[in-house]
């Protein structure tokens, strides 16, 4: 058993920690949310170029630096420290998850472009009616000569406006809900047929619905509902160390502020009430350490274990955030509501976090399947 | 012991029913449906009207323009309130401040400013809250010192700063609690002051909350004259006023009857959202357990209220109960705009403001209610912090309570 890091992945935990503290400060995010665009290309463009974090979870031969999830999870965690809102987990986590199983015929490509910083997807799976199941699916791709056409409306499509390529899942076959039939595919942003509605999120991101008509795409894997579960598993493994990164804010800011605002004549973190309460969000924190370190590290079981893992870990952190998340406020008193100070900013991408890939009781609802059978 | 409304009682539920039904502003009703913010106007229109009905401050004193209500008629009266989703009659006036007035203040203080007040021309805030004096209200510092002017009357010369000051930013006049004696022990050197908010010197800042909303402001006061006739009950017993607005102010923040509507509200949601199975979220026995779980708390507060109103109705005065009160109410709200947000899946995450959510034909975002899910949880954060954080409540109950 062993969980240290490996000098590398320390040092790249480093660069990307003192990147973040140079060039994201929370002033500067607040400028670039409020922007038109809503985010930095030049951020995109350094994290290729000069940090080489893109290429962290690839294999050598793929040109990247021989990682796997535990670099997505090391990066991760310092995008939640920093509220970073460029589209790590979509394009690198996602994207770079979809062309690695499958290899597909344009997977290298793909891989090359992610590592280079020219290629930023966008994960298309959720449509209006579906809430979390991944396989409610009404968009359907039909074939077209060597190539497909997607026709169907994705819900909340996290990095939209931003995106290069969309991943999109589609019916190739079966009803509604089946899990055979469901497809994958690659489409370019500039494809004919797509109209897109964007607009912000609630947490400083960008988000947009997108409408399909018969828009060309790639047949990245057919019949693959078991890779959008490994990949969205991935995901959400990686959306755990964004939490932890998070909390972490949450928790430290908490401290911080608590020595310093006095009330009665003494620190407020000295009354004992709010020191359990603290307390009490430590030992949150620290377990979501652990739950995203034991999904992590399972992933790469099979699908059983693999799903109980991630669902495990998701269950607690979703429960997590909304303790940290609003303790932080709770105890920051008004301070914590106005938008100026950084801590509710933390507990918005925290509570954004509790439903993304599922809620709590989706999560559990997965894991008591996988656990118990499907007639418990 | 008797659960049933007396056959007047029932009497009086239609006759109010009836009324709002009649004359609640068909305006008002659809900016509330599509969630727009709310203008000064649109707080007015309501208030105007139940004032020209003489039912707009039932709590006041008969001869002052109460309504003689019993305390079931007035649990009625805000039960049907919120089952018709009125816009709320702001309390910082008529709940909050003229109680202290008529209380404290003399004739000529009632004269001025009890009629305005109910009439909704005096637009009040509340000047409590400063930077360094939050829950330890008493260790307030906004200076106040007496001076004669050049015109030869007596003044205060306040200097200080108020914050979380709730729209502050339609405010006429303010009330204020300054320091008159910064020597004496620090409940016994405060004042209360009536500010008009036009005297130069004031200057409202907005201060934005993470929902977005411009709800709050900071006051900053620069040598603002205030007349010394402005002054509440006796120099430096400002505290012995703002206790008793404090019990006011706690009195009613139990809202039953709003998480009632809100409980509605919810299972209509619920009942359309579909679950991860493509059945409506209801029928999920995880999300019905949280509202049936929501749904017993609020009865159980709502027969704490209960008890608590009919103690009163036999004299004995609204007590610690309202930190109970508090506590609870606040908490079962809270958890209402969370469980509101979670029916909203995917569509908690985009973000309206200041950006049309109408957008011709193109494509729809995701159902009504879900635009203003997570602001509103958001924003419900506050309620568990001011009047009063849920912690300070919990120490006066175990004071004066328990007498730990």
């Amino acid at each position: 058993m062993d969980f240290n890091f490996t000098e590398d992945q320390t040092m790249l935990r480093d660069s990307i920690a003192r990147y973040l503290q140079d060039r994201y400060d929370f002033d500067t995010r607040r400028k670039v949310v409020a922007s038109e665009s809503g985010w930095r290309p030049e951020v995109w463009k350094a994290f290729a170029e000069e940090l080489g974090i893109l290429g962290a979870p690839f294999s050598e031969e793929h040109g990247g630096f021989g990682g796997g999830a535990i670099e997505n999870m090391i990066v991760m965690e310092e995008v939640g420290k920093a509220l970073v809102i460029e589209p790590y987990l979509s394009t690198v986590v996602i994207g770079g998850g979809f062309a690695k199983h499958s290899g597909f015929a344009g997977a290298s490509d793909l891989i090359g472009g992610i590592i280079g910083g020219e290629t930023i997807i966008a994960f298309a799976y959720a449509e209006p009616q579906g809430r979390y199941n991944l396989a409610d699916l009404k968009t359907t791709a039909k074939k077209d000569g060597a190539g497909y056409t997607l026709t169907g409306h994705k819900a909340v499509v996290w990095g939209a406006p931003w995106a290069t390529h969309y991943i999109v899942t589609a019916r190739t076959g079966g009803s509604q809900k089946e899990t055979s039939g469901v497809g994958v595919f690659l489409v370019e942003a500039s494809a004919s047929g797509i109209t897109r509605r964007d607009y912000p999120t609630v947490d400083g991101s960008r988000a947009s619905e997108i409408q399909f008509d018969n828009t060309p795409g790639i047949l990245i894997a057919d019949d693959a509902y078991g890779l959008v579960e490994q990949v969205t598993d991935e995901a959400i493994a990686a959306l755990c160390a964004e939490a932890v990164g998070v909390q972490r804010k949450l928790h430290e800011g908490t401290l911080d502020y608590t020595k310093q605002r006095k009330q009665f004549g003494a620190p407020i973190a000295s009354f004992q009430v709010l020191q359990h309460r603290m307390v009490d969000m430590f030992m949150n924190l620290e377990q979501s350490v652990s739950m995203t370190y034991m999904a992590t590290l399972k992933l790469g079981e099979d699908a059983e274990e693999r799903g109980k893992a991630v669902s495990s870990a998701k269950v607690h952190i979703g429960r997590a955030n909304k303790f940290l998340g609003q303790n932080a406020i709770q105890l920051h008193g008004g301070m914590g509501m106005t938008d100026e100070l950084a801590i509710g900013h933390y507990f918005k991408r925290a509570t954004m976090i509790e439903g993304l890939f599922g809620s709590v009781d989706h999560h559990l609802k997965r894991y008591e399947t996988l656990s118990f059978g499907k007639a418990a | 012991m008797n659960l049933d409304f007396a056959p007047e009682d029932v009497a009086f539920r239609d006759e109010v029913r009836t009324f709002i039904a009649e004359n609640y502003p068909a305006e008002l009703r659809g900016k509330q449906d599509e969630g727009e913010e709310m203008s000064k106007e649109d707080f007015l229109s309501w208030h105007k009207i139940l004032a020209k009905k003489g039912w707009v401050a039932p709590s006041w004193p008969k001869a002052l323009g109460g309504t003689g209500w019993t305390p079931t008629q007035k649990y009625i009266w805000s039960e049907e309130q919120a089952r018709a989703d009125t816009i709320p009659i702001l309390p910082f006036g008529i709940n909050m401040v003229s109680p202290v007035i008529y209380t404290f203040g003399t004739d000529e203080q009632k004269k001025k400013f009890l009629p305005a007040t109910y009439n909704g021309e005096i637009w009040w805030c509340q000047g409590y809250s400063e930077p360094g004096a939050g829950s330890d209200l008493a260790g307030l510092s906004t200076r106040a010192e007496r001076i004669t002017g050049d015109d030869g009357k007596e003044y205060y010369l306040v200097n200080g700063q108020k914050t979380w000051t709730t729209l502050a930013q339609h405010a006429d006049w303010g009330f204020f609690l300054v320091r008159t004696d910064p020597t004496a022990k620090k409940q016994e050197g405060i004042s209360f002051l009536l500010i008009d908010m036009k005297t130069p010197g004031i200057t409202v800042r907005p201060l934005i909350t993470i929902d977005g909303a411009h709800e709050v402001n900071e006051v900053f006061l620069e040598n603002v004259k205030v007349p010394v006739e402005n002054r509440i009950f006796d120099e430096n017993k400002g505290w012995t006023a703002a206790k008793f607005l404090l019990a006011h102010e706690r009195s009613g923040i139990a809202g039953v009857a709003r998480s009632k509507r809100g409980i509605e509200r919810l299972r209509g949601i619920a009942s359309t959202q579909p679950g991860d199975d493509g059945e409506p979220l209801l029928s999920d026995p995880m999300f019905k357990r949280k509202v049936a779980e929501l749904e017993i708390d609020l009865t159980a507060l709502e027969y704490t209220e209960l008890r608590t109103l009919a103690g009163e109705a036999q004299g004995k005065g609204p007590g610690v109960e309202s930190s109970l009160l508090k506590i609870k109410g606040t908490e079962i709200g809270q958890r209402l705009t969370d469980l509101v947000l979670e029916a909203a899946g995917h569509y908690g995450a985009p973000y309206f403001r200041g950006f049309p959510k109408e957008g011709g034909n193109a494509l729809p975002i995701g159902p009504d209610f879900a635009a203003r899910a997570a602001p509103t949880y958001f924003n419900m954060r506050k309620t568990s912090i001011f009047g009063g954080s849920n912690e300070i409540q919990r120490n006066i109950i175990a004071k004066m309570v328990l007498g730990l």
